[in-house]
């Protein structure tokens, strides 16, 4: 038997795509493709392979950006949460970039960065990084005051409370702010190519637009989501991977 | 008559005894701990005798539990010293184990890590800390559970857990916060019960934290009463008839009937 979560999952899928179709037939605008008009587009550009030459040239701002944004972020934020000091210091920086109006700083970026790699890592990294941080900084404040003095009173050194405790107690907020992290990330990619140069899927969505081929547009705009929702269901598993345990409840319940 | 056996001697002005005296497995001098602007303790001294259970009684607000940290090691008094076998204690250390009032398990561990969790902190071999912490899970009646994780075991269940892990360490001291006070009045009882053959058994000095008069005089050996604002010592009682009439017949020894009449009598002017 089918689990009653998939049917479900299945069951919203057919009806936003079902509304999709007929929106398209109806149709709401000329610029708006039929669901199936845009997936013959999306199978058309995957096996003629300028999908997989797009994605070649969109992941590598993406990819890195994302990294140094979780390892940075997560880092930057497990230091905040644990130093009163570090978080007037730094905290002020990522609120103020989560704050910030991204496609109007993107001529300041160009202009110091030029139009190349890094500056499409900047944006990537603006866009995923402080709700990383603020997440990770919040989560490690609040970790429970009595299983850290309990580690201390059974000797626990500085690096076992960090490691054996505030990390694990901040997990499920850490990967909560990594998830939303990793799906800014994503914006943060494609805003780069539609606003610094047009490379990759920013390319095809210009492009496809200018001579108004607009189930192409919408494939490409649909296989960003795809892949983007693919990419939160693997940091699901890995978490449950790491941080099984959390998913168990807490003693407090 | 029963009241003539208990020792009424007043210990708020005692001298010092010497470090080495063998049976005083702690003693605190001259402790003082002020938050801000509240007062938790003003220069008190008590001695623990090796191998027995003292616990310390008051009302709230008397400083039992910043005392009891103090003598872990988990808070540093403004002045005076704690002794733990003759060493003045500057920290945590191994000669003491803490029982939480929380219970302060760790919910994403299981129960033979949560018991094993002390030794893994001092770097015992996996296997090795997982056999003596099988022992002690045995030995609080969870065996079964060791797979277990905290959130699918009652209140009850989950304080053996943080006493197996108090005692899989081994430590000489074992401090006690109030243990008992979240968990239900028959799962206390029976847990009073195991803790007389606990003290009987294994060979440490308990120090135990509560607010029950009938507790207090239940389990110990002796009763420390606390006065708050400024917290004192108002007098150490020694109750010494009941203690071997058995477990089930103690509730009924007159002596024990007196004392926590008299204990109260001498609290109720202190509760609000």
């Amino acid at each position: 038997m089918i689990s009653r979560s998939l049917v479900l999952k299945l069951l919203s899928a057919v009806l936003v795509f079902g509304a999709w179709e007929i929106a398209g037939r109806v149709p709401v605008s000329y610029a708006f493709p039929t669901f199936l008009e845009s997936m013959t587009a999306l199978v058309a550009m995957t096996l003629d392979g300028t999908l997989f030459a797009a994605y070649a040239e969109t992941l590598q701002p993406l990819v890195i950006g994302v990294l140094i944004s979780a390892f940075l972020g997560i880092g930057i934020g497990v230091w905040i949460g644990l130093s009163t000091k570090f978080e007037w210091l730094f905290s002020p920086i990522f609120i103020v970039m989560q704050a910030a109006p991204l496609a109007a700083l993107i001529p300041l970026l160009v202009m110091a960065y030029g139009i190349g790699l890094t500056s499409k890592v900047f944006v990537v990294c603006i866009m995923a990084m402080p709700v990383i941080v603020l997440n990770t900084a919040g989560a490690v404040r609040n970790t429970p005051a009595s299983i850290k003095e309990m580690a201390r009173s059974f000797l626990a050194k500085d690096s076992d409370v960090i490691l054996k405790i505030i990390i694990p107690a901040a997990s499920p907020v850490i990967f909560s702010g990594l998830r939303l992290g990793v799906s800014a990330g994503f914006i943060g990619a494609i805003l780069s190519e539609l606003k610094i140069t047009p490379t990759g899927v920013g390319d095809i969505i210009t492009y496809s637009r200018s001579i108004a081929d607009y189930p192409s547009m919408y494939a490409a705009i649909f296989s960003i989501i795809l892949l983007a929702v693919l990419f939160l269901n693997v940091l699901e598993k890995l978490e449950h991977i790491f941080f099984g345990g959390n998913h168990r409840g807490y003693v407090s319940d | 008559m029963a009241m003539s056996q208990t020792n009424l001697a007043s210990v708020q002005s005692a001298p010092s005894v010497a470090a080495a005296e063998p049976d005083v497995a702690v003693s605190a001098r001259q402790i003082s701990k002020t938050y801000g602007e509240v007062e938790a303790l003003r220069s008190l001294s008590l001695e623990f005798p090796r191998g027995q259970l003292t616990s310390l009684l008051g009302p709230s607000g008397c400083g039992k539990t910043t005392l009891l940290k103090i003598v872990a090691g988990l808070l540093e008094p403004d002045s005076g010293e704690i002794l733990v076998n003759g060493k003045a204690v500057t920290g945590p250390g191994p000669d003491r184990a803490f029982v939480f009032q929380d219970f302060a398990l760790l919910p994403w561990a299981s129960v033979i890590r949560n018991v094993a969790f002390g030794l893994e902190l001092r770097g015992v071999a996996k296997s090795e800390r997982e056999d003596v912490a099988r022992k002690y899970i045995g030995n609080v009646g969870l065996a079964g559970f060791e797979n277990a994780y905290p959130h699918e075991l009652s209140g009850g269940m989950r304080q053996r857990v943080g006493l197996a892990r108090a005692l899989s360490v081994d430590a000489d001291v074992l401090l006690m916060d109030e243990p008992f006070s979240a968990v239900d009045e028959q799962t206390r009882r029976k847990f009073q019960e195991d803790l007389l053959s606990l003290v009987q058994n294994e060979n440490k000095t308990f120090i135990f934290v509560t607010h029950s008069i009938e507790e207090a005089v239940y389990v110990s050996d002796q009763i420390a009463i606390l006065l708050p604002r400024p917290s004192r010592v108002l007098e150490v009682i020694r109750p010494s008839g009941f203690r071997d009439s058995g477990a089930v017949n103690i509730r009924r020894d007159p002596e024990y009937l007196d004392i926590v009449d008299k204990i109260w009598a001498s609290l109720r002017s202190y509760v609000e």
